[in-house]
């Protein structure tokens, strides 16, 4: 005979402490909202300036803004590699460069998605009456950094290259072994 | 992995079988994925859109640990996805690889309305991503709970230090953002005046911390996005409800960083008031985190255990393999060949945590490591003079102008007996004290420089009030978020509380508040009062 839990799990999914749980934080989530004022999520006036859009915004931003781009970006960046270089195996370099294009790609961007509003100097005014200057260093310093990302990672794919071709008898194509990604 | 095929372990649209019916890796047609034996009824599914295959003996999992949600059981529910047969260790066995499904068929694959989730599970929308569309070779429940337990050990402390900072700014005399927040807070105290660094400590290390975990919320975001595209999305009403309190967390963490981010860059985009939305948005991310926490630890605490991290940075990318297929279908079914290790993978989330730090940390420490700051916005150098150092509102920005603080400026003091006036020729024939002191703001950046003036406590004793409970101070400036400040009774009487004359040797400079600022240790920058006009002392 089924015992009154059981039962419960049958019909509701999960035990009762999954159940009281939950409720529980919707219940505060509920009671969070009510004290900020329901009124205060919505811009009357300017749509896209309201708490309640932004936190949708927020919701979605990674996982269907930010990723499908980034996915796209790293499957061509494969593709391509394949495409251009697949047809002449003889002159495939030994070392794949894919993380050595990869990691000063993602921490580019990375510092950009962060650091945007500075390099694009949005809010530019704010940041005037603030600081008492503009944000005019902020571009040249992210490309500049991006140009010794890029630059460290050429050099340690470099080397990298070298030193396989240095070996004698290095490891072929088909095993290129273990470092080629932790030097990136 | 040839190095002529390097084939990236990122997932993306590849594959245009979307719809699901293609034959799995092997070959094998999707009906072997043999659900047939099922005693529900429902095993007789054979459905060319991927109705649910097996969330059967995922099901299992969910009675082994007690948290997995119906909803994640459904998961692998792509009847191309090859690994139907991975029921967690200590299932029954079915001695069959594939019928294995079918066996634990029981009424718990979908609970009540068992109809409805059937439903909605045999109407998998078109277009919507299968399985088969995950190909990196990482993603599993290791790898999530890694980067899972990194947030659920520095989370915490983001959340505190946010939340200990509001109380720095004063809620006993309204002056935190946003004032009226119910129970939503930390227990009331005064404030401490020492350590001199503590809100230097508290707000570095909120927004530091924030910043520098934002590749650590990415990483963990990207590890979890097959569950998304799961379908059905529910099959009770647990893995429902389950399932919207992700909106708290997910929503929360990425609005309290984008709006951080955001404001501390001085880019008011957004429009709404950052304080406000800021702290209500974290007290929304503090119960989805605690509730996820709480549903998904012994998940976590089982799946760390799943593999030995000591093995795992030891393995090279030549021997990297994925997880074995998991019950919340984070493995890919047809994952491509590694491009990265998987201690490959931690690192290059490690490295991406490490730039930020290195960049961040210079903003709050000040001196030298300032120059590393290089993106931040107050990663800035104004020379090398006395008042060199980082403004908060420029004397323009609050409209200053000289007039007001030349010859004829007054320093109005009151709350005694007789209302006392001082010119600043007054002020320095007092004594002076001296004073090396952190201005540290809410932005999550200090300076520490060498300030000189009249104790407050002077000033207290002078007006008539020795032992003032707290203290008014107005500005000059005219409106304005920050013009006056309220003071606890430690915060006037710590022997280091001044109205400073002077920085480093020099009068303040215009923009740092002269003709007379306050500065107290420990003190919000903001609530530092510049161009002083009055003090009221409250007995």
């Amino acid at each position: 005979m089924r015992t009154l839990t059981a039962r419960f799990r049958h019909h509701y999914g999960r035990s009762p402490l999954h159940l009281l749980t939950l409720v529980a934080s919707f219940a505060l989530v509920g009671y969070v909202i009510a004290t900020l004022g329901p009124k205060q999520l919505w811009n009357p006036h300017v749509w896209w300036q309201s708490i309640a859009v932004w936190f949708v915004a927020a919701i979605i931003l990674h996982d269907l803004v930010l990723f499908p781009f980034y996915a796209l970006a790293d499957r061509s960046l494969g593709a391509g590699w394949q495409a251009v270089m697949g047809r002449v195996p003889d002159r495939m370099p030994r070392v794949p460069p894919v993380n050595y294009i990869r990691i000063p790609v993602m921490a580019s961007g990375l510092l950009f998605l962060m650091f945007f509003p500075g390099i694009i100097e949005q809010g530019q005014g704010a940041y005037l009456r603030a600081t008492g200057l503009t944000q005019a260093p902020f571009l040249g310093r992210w490309l500049l950094i991006t140009a010794v990302l890029f630059g460290s990672s050429a050099l340690a794919y470099g080397i990298r290259l070298l030193l396989v071709h240095r070996r004698p008898g290095a490891e072929e194509l088909s095993s290129e072994g273990d470092d080629g990604v932790e030097h990136a | 992995m040839a190095g002529s095929v390097t084939p990236p372990p990122e997932d993306g649209p590849e594959r245009g079988d979307a719809g699901g019916s293609a034959p799995d890796a092997d070959g094998t047609p999707e009906k072997t994925t043999g659900f047939a034996a099922g005693p529900s009824g429902y095993a007789t599914t054979e459905n060319p859109v991927g109705a649910p295959a097996h969330p059967v003996d995922l099901a299992r999992g969910a009675d082994d640990g007690g948290t997995i949600t119906a909803e994640e059981r459904a998961h692998g529910s792509d009847p191309a996805e090859p690994q139907v047969s991975t029921a967690p260790a200590g299932s029954p066995a079915t001695g069959h690889e594939t019928a294995g499904v079918g066996e634990h068929l029981a009424d718990d694959d979908f609970a009540f309305p068992a109809g409805l989730w059937r439903k909605v599970a045999a109407h998998r929308p078109p277009g919507l991503p299968t399985q088969q569309v995950w190909r990196s070779p990482l993603r599993g429940p290791w790898l999530t709970s890694v980067l899972g337990f990194l947030l659920l050990i520095s989370l915490p402390l983001v959340i505190i230090t946010g939340l200990l900072d509001w109380i720095a700014y004063g809620p006993q005399f309204h002056q935190a953002i946003p004032s009226n927040v119910g129970y939503l807070h930390l227990p009331y105290f005064q404030w401490p005046s020492r350590p001199a660094w503590l809100f230097q400590l508290t707000e570095g290390l909120h927004v530091g911390l924030g910043l520098v975990l934002v590749p650590v919320v990415l990483a963990k975001l990207w590890s979890v996005m097959p569950k998304l595209f799961a379908w059905p999305p529910a099959s009770s009403v647990a893995s429902l409800l389950e399932r919207v309190s992700l909106i708290m967390v997910v929503g929360g963490i990425v609005f309290e960083m984008a709006t951080g981010i955001l404001n501390i860059q001085y880019d008011y985009i957004f429009g709404f008031n950052f304080y406000t939305a800021h702290y209500f948005g974290a007290w929304v991310f503090i119960v989805g985190f605690v509730v996820h926490v709480s549903l998904k630890l012994p998940t976590m605490v089982r799946s760390l255990r799943s593999r030995s991290l000591r093995a795992e940075l030891r393995t090279p990318l030549a021997d990297t393999r994925p997880e074995p297929p998991d019950p919340d279908g984070l493995v890919a079914p047809n994952p491509s060949t590694p491009t990265l290790s998987r201690r490959g993978a931690l690192a290059v989330v490690g490295g991406g945590s490490l730039m930020i730090a290195v960049l961040t940390v210079g903003q709050s420490l000040g001196g030298v490591a300032r120059n590393a700051a290089l993106l931040l916005p107050r990663g800035r150098s104004y020379g090398d003079g006395p008042n060199d150092f980082q403004i908060n509102r420029t004397a323009k920005a609050a409209a200053i102008v000289p007039e007001q603080t030349g010859a004829s400026w007054q320093l109005a003091l009151s709350g005694g007996t007789r209302s006392v006036l001082l010119s600043r020729a007054s002020l320095l024939s007092m004594e002076q004290h001296a004073a090396e002191l952190p201005i540290a703001c809410v932005e999550g950046w200090a300076t520490t420089q060498q300030w000189s003036g009249v104790r407050l406590a002077d000033l207290a004793r002078l007006a008539g009030v020795p032992a003032p409970r707290k203290a008014h101070v107005q500005s000059l400036e005219q409106g304005g978020g920050f013009a006056e400040a309220w003071l606890e009774s430690n915060q006037v009487l710590a022997p280091d509380a001044l109205l400073a004359l002077k920085v480093n040797g020099a009068d303040l400079s215009l923009d740092h508040g002269f003709p007379a600022r306050v500065i107290v240790p420990a003190l919000p920058g903001v609530h530092c009062t510049k161009w002083v006009r009055s003090i009221e002392f409250v007995a």
